[in-house]
């Protein structure tokens, strides 16, 4: 009785770990918790509506005489474009494709970034040597034109080119971070003790080292999703980023290079461009959330 | 100090080396050749085919590389395509565009940023630091393009404050005093968009430094000597957060470069990233590599800057 008793005790002061830490976090931030329901539902609203909604080819079918219909005429919600193009309905298809995009970089170059990461640190030595000075270089890269230029000499060009080629460059940032978090982390005891007991280093690596990194990672994943989405949409809005034919945010946001459009139609460029911002205050908002929960020194809660 | 500035230019070396291969092979995969810009429908193929053979373009690779360095080490980068004419003078013109746009912008931001920063970190948590703090976290978020597009939108259409593209209108004589205001007029809402844009890093910095300060001994000396508060946040913190504030240019110039890619274009100020984003649409490849190149170049000098400062500001991260 006596024992169970100090037992509950012991068992409520454990402080809270891992998701609860974020879900407290959020309950205290409400402009937090409303990004990440917002940012949510838009996403799958916008999966949602285009796989289920709207018929593609026929939102990219050229009418001219709907030609930059204002809002509102016509069944046109938000108007329409230079070739009579739904401006709605191409928003949908466009942030799909924006977010879809950005998904896979963000994933590729974080299972990247870890592993080579992770490897680094946990090897130390000549092969930290060898990988801190390709990040070096990397980092010192003009990356947005070297991706322009990869973009403009590839023949047949289509999506996944685009996803691999700003993958190419997106790992580094991912595996520097994990390298110092990892360098701090591989001199534990806990690792050392592994090592003693024989476990294999992938082991070590994988289950012991990295769910330590996880609210770290949680903070990079969404903070480089947000990255990505605003260096999709940056290249479309250039014209180097999806093919024409596929809508992008950023393509409906370069409309706006034509003066005509940017002083008198706004209803073709603002609505994507807004969608941009709110968008990415939205996830920056979430991953700045998340980092306060990561860091015990910076919680509200 | 010498040492540490010698070692980190010699690191730059093999740096310069890699990324001139990787622009070498970009350009092998272009297609066209530096002699594309003198064909026109006259032009006899085997003349071409004799040119090429001229400037060893039917060399082994290995040697076709060599022979690039050495032209690009005497300041011959070939001939644009479209705007027929030598690309060094052609980017000479446009650097110069962005140099001053760059300069303009860079005092900008400091400008706006070392205020704002330690305004916010000497009063924090209260409004005014509540609002510089979401600033920088709007101003983070935002991407280049979105913010440039709705400044030009709402200063440049709507209010008319501010010309909507060029370096100077027509028919202003060069050398006057009109002439010279009317540049700077042209410059400003691109400048402000990029200042605005790139205080994050430094406001963020600044404020973060100046609230460690005030519990820190040296302050509290100053205090208990009867110095004035005022005066302890402008002769001793602001002093001992300035250079590492400066180290910041080298990645502001990094930004700044690709920053201009996206602000030039949307601005339609004729410089640098402007003629890089023409260059790949009217496929210029001379131009193309070239200013990859120097924009590289640039990068690295950018952080070298950065290094040598922080290695000024602080003894224990230089290399003995």
């Amino acid at each position: 009785m006596e024992q169970e008793k100090q037992q509950e005790v012991v068992v409520e002061s454990v402080p809270p770990t891992g998701m609860k830490v974020v879900l407290r976090e959020f309950k205290k931030d409400k402009i937090a918790m409303f990004s990440f329901i917002f940012i949510t539902a838009l996403i799958i609203g916008v999966y949602i509506a285009s796989y289920f909604f709207i018929d593609i080819d026929e939102v990219m079918k050229v009418k001219l005489l709907q030609r930059y219909t204002e809002p509102g005429v016509n069944g046109y919600v938000l108007g329409a474009d230079e070739a009579g193009r739904d401006i709605l309905m191409q928003l949908i298809i466009g942030a799909k494709n924006s977010i879809y995009i950005a998904i896979s970089v963000t994933l590729i170059t974080s299972i990247a970034g870890i592993i080579i990461g992770l490897a680094a640190a946990y090897y130390g030595g000549v092969i930290d040597n060898i990988i801190m000075r390709i990040i070096d270089f990397f980092m010192t890269l003009p990356t947005l034109l070297i991706i322009i230029v990869m973009i403009t000499i590839i023949p047949e060009y289509t999506p996944f080119h685009l996803i691999l080629v700003i993958s190419l460059f997106g790992w580094v940032g991912t595996a520097r971070l994990v390298r110092s978090k990892v360098l701090s982390e591989a001199r534990r005891d806990y690792v050392s003790a592994s090592k003693t007991m024989g476990t294999s280093d992938l082991a070590i690596m994988f289950k012991g080292i990295l769910p330590n990194l996880s609210s770290i990672l949680i903070v990079e994943l969404t903070l480089s999703f947000a990255g990505n989405v605003g260096i999709e949409t940056g290249l479309s809005f250039l014209g180097f980023g999806l093919p024409p034919s596929v809508p992008s945010l950023g393509t409906l946001v370069s409309y706006a290079t034509n003066p005509v459009v940017l002083a008198g139609k706004w209803w073709v460029w603002l609505p994507a461009s807004l969608f941009i911002l709110v968008m990415m205050l939205g996830i920056n908002y979430v991953g700045q959330a998340l980092r306060r929960a990561a860091d015990a020194r910076q919680r509200l809660g | 100090m010498w040492k540490t500035v010698v070692r980190r230019i010699l690191v730059m070396i093999p740096q310069l080396f890699v990324l001139s291969l990787i622009i070498f092979f970009l350009a092998q995969k272009m297609p066209g050749d530096p002699f594309s810009g003198l064909i026109t429908p006259e032009t006899d193929p085997s003349r071409i085919e004799e040119l090429r053979e001229q400037a060893g373009l039917n060399d082994p690779l290995p040697m076709q590389y060599v022979n690039w360095i050495k032209d690009v080490a005497q300041g011959d980068f070939g001939k644009s395509y479209t705007y027929k004419r030598s690309v060094s003078s052609l980017i000479g013109e446009r650097a110069y565009n962005t140099f001053l746009l760059s300069l303009f912008s860079v005092i900008l931001v400091y400008a706006l940023a070392i205020p704002l920063g330690v305004i916010a970190g000497r009063y924090k948590d209260t409004f005014v630091d509540k609002t510089v703090v979401l600033y920088s976290f709007i101003s983070y978020a935002i991407p280049t393009f979105v913010l440039s597009l709705i400044f030009l939108y709402v200063f440049g259409y709507q209010l008319s404050w501010f010309p909507t593209s060029g370096t100077v209108d027509v028919g202003i004589e060069e050398g006057t005093l009109s002439y010279y205001w009317n540049r700077i007029h042209h410059m400003l809402l691109p400048a402000i968009t990029y200042a605005v844009l790139g205080t994050t890093g430094i406001i963020q910095y600044l404020r973060s430094e100046v609230i460690d300060a005030q519990t820190q001994d040296y302050v509290k000396t100053a205090r208990s000597k009867g110095v004035p508060m005022r005066k302890v946040y402008t002769r001793h913190i602001f002093r001992n957060s300035l250079l590492p504030i400066a180290a910041f240019l080298g990645f502001t110039i990094t930004g700044l470069l690709g920053g201009s890619i996206f602000i030039e274009t949307i601005f339609g100020y004729p410089g640098m990233g402007q003629l890089f984003v023409n260059s790949v649409l009217t496929r210029d490849y001379s131009v193309i590599t070239t200013l990859v190149m120097l924009f590289g170049f640039l990068t690295l000098l950018g952080s070298l800057l950065s290094d040598i400062i922080m290695s000024i500001v602080d003894p224990r991260i230089r290399i003995d």
